[in-house]
């Protein structure tokens, strides 16, 4: 068995014009993860999936995927990856089933399609015109074309945008289930609740360039390691035991919520273990756990909407 | 191979679930033929002039414009593919880019066939006067012509902004090209400036070919057309491979 990387990128550069979409971009995708590409729109995610998938042409930098180029070798690797674009559309009147039936014979082998409709909960749709179907049957049909030829790697381009939450749910289930079958996916998203929900590793990009890679766990560890509990008690002395405790700050607000904040990972431990011991009434407790949302706007000084 | 074929008879089936366009494509011309075939028809008797025009130049009229219509349809469905991505989305497929092209052009030379064999069999029981054309030659020469316009089409939807523009810029080219081709006033009754644009251009060359091959003509006393035709097919289709733009 190998471990080399299914997806390895190196020093990716394209430019339209004077604008400079992608920057020196390397990463690397493992074998069986879902690996996300995570930033604002024009950030350069698209652009860097296309060279990926081999529907653009870089202006330096070298890719493989699953050991070929995606250019050079683009015939030899259509048939082993499936692609979702970004806001992509089919012919109007085209029918679910013909769309599913004319990819089937594009590819040397695939999955039964009544089957891949029936798991993507679109067989009662199969005579439906591609434009009659909703934001989220349109999502899974797409999903269904890049599944078809039963590909080692499956690349998603923002396949959430514009779903209700209800509909972003499915899909999400949908994508861990391909991935529980062994594949490896590519997506990119600048929902930070998706690549924190659905992601192995994800690699930050903003303006062209990758600002960090890692689990979105392990990222927030890197770059947001502080808690806070945010508790409110008629308690006088909770303020003074709390400030006690080792490694914390804490803060009253104008209305008595006391913030007690501190990098330490048994920070609520801390604050529980106080609380009982000193016999602290307390009425309100939250504690606030930092997401990828605030890793982005550490790491690139701005918000993932600016 | 087998993806051109799917691609072709899917489009097929797409072209004639949307009835404006099938009405548009096939109906019209045969309707057009038919009614305006008839008016002329009852006054053919008190002018020999217009009986020449009601034998050859306004069927073939009627052919130029069911050509000029399909190249116009298929600069619109282009057009109207790449603005909504879907040209993008077969491209990432291992169709190939010119297969993806060639359905369009079989889509249209199909509705085109259909067409004329329905003016064929309209203008057998309706038509005016009896007309007696060598119908294989003729065909063959109504291919080369819609082959070659259709690079034209091409080339026109390489470049178009929009699909909003597509339609009314494809029409807005190929039509004036019509009206100075002579097949409505003869080439050498046109001032010399225009007579010089209309060598230049390629429907003049179309309408030469299938008005003599109507009236009997031999293929070698139109090499001329033939070669003009094919030249326009091969620099069209070379310019636009270069400059096509799939989004």
């Amino acid at each position: 068995m190998s471990t080399a990387p299914v997806i390895q990128v190196t020093g990716l550069r394209k430019r339209y014009g004077s604008i400079v979409a992608v920057d020196d971009v390397s990463f690397d995708v493992q074998d069986g993860e879902i690996f996300g590409l995570i930033g604002p729109n024009g950030a350069g995610k698209t652009t860097t999936m296309e060279c990926v998938e081999g529907v653009r042409q870089p202006d330096a930098g070298r890719i493989t995927v699953l050991g070929l180029d995606p250019i050079r070798d683009v015939y030899a690797l259509q048939h082993r990856v499936g692609v979702q674009l970004q806001e992509a559309h089919l012919q109007k009147r085209i029918k679910v089933s013909e769309a599913i039936a004319l990819w089937a014979s594009l590819y040397r082998t695939s999955v039964d399609p009544r089957l891949l409709l029936e798991q993507l909960g679109l067989e009662d749709k199969r005579n439906a015109w591609f434009m009659t179907l909703s934001g989220g049957q349109k999502q899974r049909l797409f999903i269904a074309l890049a599944l078809i030829n039963d590909p080692e790697v499956v690349f998603l381009d923002e396949l959430t945008t514009g779903l209700d939450p209800q509909a972003r749910r499915a899909i999400w289930d949908l994508v861990r289930g391909i991935r529980a079958r062994g594949k490896t996916i590519f997506l990119t998203t600048h929902l930070m609740e998706e690549a924190e929900r659905l992601c192995d590793r994800v690699a930050i990009i903003d303006h062209g360039r990758i600002v960090d890679i890692h689990s979105p766990a392990g990222l927030i560890r890197r770059h947001c390691p502080q808690r806070s509990v945010l508790l409110t008690t008629d308690d006088e002395s909770a303020e003074a035991r709390l400030r006690a405790l080792e490694n914390v700050a804490v803060t009253r607000a104008d209305d008595g919520v006391l913030t007690v904040q501190g990098n330490a990972a048994d920070l609520m431990t801390g604050v529980i273990q106080c609380l009982a011991d000193h016999r602290i009434r307390v009425t309100d407790f939250q504690t606030v756990v930092p997401t990828l949302e605030d890793v982005f706007l550490k790491v690139t000084g701005h918000t993932i909407r600016e | 191979m087998r993806g051109l074929w799917n691609l072709t008879w899917l489009e097929v089936k797409i072209f004639v679930r949307e009835p404006l366009g099938f009405i548009g494509t096939v109906l019209i011309p045969v309707v057009l033929f038919v009614a305006l075939g008839r008016s002329l028809g009852e006054r053919v008797e008190s002018s020999s002039r217009l009986q020449g025009f009601v034998e050859s130049d306004f069927p073939i009229f009627v052919v130029m414009l069911t050509a000029i219509n399909a190249v116009v349809s298929l600069v619109a469905v282009i057009a109207i593919y790449r603005e909504g991505g879907i040209l993008k989305r077969l491209r990432a497929t291992p169709l190939r880019p010119h297969t993806i092209l060639t359905a369009h052009v079989l889509v249209k030379l199909i509705f085109t066939t259909m067409t004329l064999i329905l003016l064929a069999l309209a203008g057998r029981r309706f038509y005016p006067v009896a007309l007696e054309v060598p119908w294989v030659s003729f065909g063959l020469a109504l291919l080369l012509t819609t082959i070659s316009i259709s690079s034209i089409g091409f080339l026109i939807a390489s470049v178009v902004p929009t699909a909003r523009f597509a339609q009314p810029l494809g029409s807005l080219l190929l039509f004036p090209m019509l009206g100075i081709s002579g097949l409505f006033v003869p080439l050498e009754a046109m001032p010399a400036a225009v007579q010089g644009v209309a060598h230049a251009l390629p429907l003049t060359y179309a309408v030469s070919l299938l008005r003599g091959i109507w009236l009997g003509d031999s293929w070698m006393a139109h090499g001329w057309d033939v070669l003009g035709l094919a030249v326009v097919f091969g620099l069209c289709t070379a310019l636009s491979s270069r400059v096509f733009r799939w989004e």
